[in-house]
């Protein structure tokens, strides 16, 4: 039974964290219908940041997410506009290859600059600390990033639903003309989008650096199941990328597991076929 | 310079490079309230955006309180006291009735402003106070209708555009949103109003012109144009 509990517990833990990496990838396709290719690539971009503030500045994970959110942050702007604004509303394919050329650019630099070799930092604050409840080992590096992803997660949710500005992105995902009539800049929205989908993956790159080594084609894994969750849980829903992600996560733990870990990914990408097959739309699509 | 608040100056506007507005003019005064009428197709619509910013024409300008706005973006108008209710009404389907009335006054910030205009269109059309938490797509065309007018007037503009209010309203409801337009221009917003229930529109108008496939055919005071031959037989059927 405890071990039950401890796997989905892992699971669960795991699946917070891919909630804010899909959360990102999510509010850009639901506010400009653009699937950012380069997604994964944020993702290990901040890592790299996270591990080399930690490596040469000794900055712990659990102060440098902060860095390495502002930085894909604008990584994401700099990507909308010079890249996906560009090529928005041209074809309709057109953003979706200029995002998997970044990627590429970004996943060959690093492997020129870094090698391909795994790195992971040693002697982080939160390195081998674990909450121990009878048969139940929890390690801290992975409470911590699952627990902040889940409160990040909530705060976009807030600014999405209450505020101003929450509308006026909701306003523009749904009739760019009308935004505009209002006032909206949709042009400045979509940049901000496109900085706040950066920021969310740039927060979770940050973190995870605290258990999981870097290398160049860690983005590659974390941004398919990014697009697994959207695509799951309906394109733009902060909710539904929660609940589809945590589903994962239970999937990935439990399948591992009691399969074998080679199976896991069998058995999440089998889970996704289903739920499209049943809910083309998703679990909360619109 | 004329007097006009908004001065149309020969405008000539393409879809796709398709021309469709082939040199209209039109002067809207403070305090009137403009009508243009004409057919299907005729280029109502396509005027009205290009005046709110929604597209730029290719040829001709556009004069706004003696400012030339022909290239200004659609977004910075609003700030220059143009609100625009496009045709088919466009609200913001998922959104509530309050969030779509805080988007029209989005470029205010100050939050007693704000409140002091809610409370103003909520006067003018009680059912929307009563509607306030309601998500627009599920309220009836009527209520969408008077939601639309009302997010446009959040801003207080100068000068409020509206195209077809009547679109899918049933008569006895089309009278009463065309009362509302008057009272609201009595309290001092100019109007240009785009309709297809000619008549109605005409009689609430001071002034109106007649578009035909993309041209002027026939301006005037709204009196002339409601006793003219040729508009009571093109489009009253008399
Ligand atoms: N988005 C568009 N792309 C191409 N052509 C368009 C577009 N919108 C309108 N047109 C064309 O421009 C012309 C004028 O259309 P417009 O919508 O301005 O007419 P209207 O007078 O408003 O008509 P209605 O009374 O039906 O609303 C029409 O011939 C129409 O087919
Ligand atoms: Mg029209």
């Amino acid at each position: 039974m405890s071990t039950f509990v401890q796997v989905m517990l892992d699971g669960l833990l795991a699946g917070m964290l891919y909630a804010l990496v899909a959360a990102g990838l999510s509010l850009i396709w639901g506010v400009m219908d653009v699937i950012n290719f380069a997604h994964g690539e944020f993702l290990m971009v901040a890592m790299y940041l996270s591990y080399w503030l930690g490596f040469l500045a000794h900055v712990d994970p659990i102060v440098s997410w902060v860095a390495s959110g502002a930085f894909v942050f604008i990584l994401g702007a700099l990507t909308y506009r010079f890249i996906v604004s560009r090529c928005i509303g041209k074809a309709a394919m057109a953003p979706l290859l200029a995002t998997f050329g970044l990627s590429m650019f970004l996943k060959n630099f690093c492997l020129n600059r870094f090698s391909p070799n795994f790195r992971i930092l040693q002697t982080t604050v939160l390195e081998g600390k674990k909450i121990i409840l009878g048969d139940i080992v929890i390690g801290l590096p992975q409470l911590v990033t699952g627990l902040f992803s889940l409160a990040i997660l909530f705060a976009l949710y807030f600014l999405m639903k209450k505020t101003r500005l929450g509308w006026a992105i909701q306003a523009t995902a749904m009739d760019r003309e009308a935004a505009e009539l209002m006032g909206i800049n949709t042009d400045r929205i979509y940049l901000l989008v496109f900085g706040l989908g950066g920021a969310c993956v740039g927060i979770a790159g940050g973190l995870l650096t605290s258990y999981l080594a870097v290398h160049p084609e860690v983005g590659a894994l974390f941004g398919l199941i990014a697009f697994l969750i959207v695509a799951m849980g309906g394109f733009g829903s902060i909710p539904g990328a929660l609940a589809a992600a945590i589903l994962i996560g239970l999937v990935e733990a439990l399948a591992g597991f009691y399969i074998a870990p080679v199976f896991k990914y069998v058995a999440v990408f089998a889970m996704y076929l289903a739920v499209i097959m049943i809910r083309p739309k998703g679990l909360f699509g619109w | 310079m004329s007097d006009a608040m908004l001065s149309v100056n020969q405008i000539h506007c393409a879809y796709d490079s398709v021309p469709v507005i082939h040199g209209i003019s039109l002067e809207v005064k403070e305090g009137e309230i403009v009508a243009i009428v004409g057919a299907n197709g005729a280029g109502k619509s396509t005027t009205m955006r290009t005046i709110a910013g929604l597209m730029h024409p290719v040829k001709g300008n556009i004069n706004f309180l003696g400012e030339d706005v022909t290239q200004t973006p659609s977004y910075a108008m609003i700030t220059k006291g143009i609100s625009f209710v496009p045709e088919g009404r466009r609200l913001f389907s998922k959104l509530t009735v309050r969030e779509n009335l805080e988007l029209g006054s989005y470029i205010e910030k100050n939050r007693a402003v704000i409140d002091e205009r809610l409370e103003e269109v909520f006067s003018l059309f009680p059912i929307l106070k009563k509607r306030e938490n309601q998500v627009a797509e599920t309220m009836s065309g009527g209520e969408q209708q008077m939601c639309a007018i009302a997010r446009g007037l959040m801003s207080r503009p100068k000068l409020l555009m509206l195209d077809e209010l009547s679109l899918g309203l049933m008569p006895s409801l089309v009278e009463k949103v065309l009362e509302t337009v008057v009272e609201i221009n009595r309290k001092g917003t100019t109007i240009l109003l785009v309709e297809q229930m000619v008549q109605e529109a005409l009689e609430i108008a001071s002034r109106g012109y007649v578009i035909q496939t993309g041209r002027i055919v026939q301006e005037g005071s709204a009196r002339d144009l409601l006793e003219s031959d040729s508009v009571r037989k093109a489009y009253m059927g008399l």
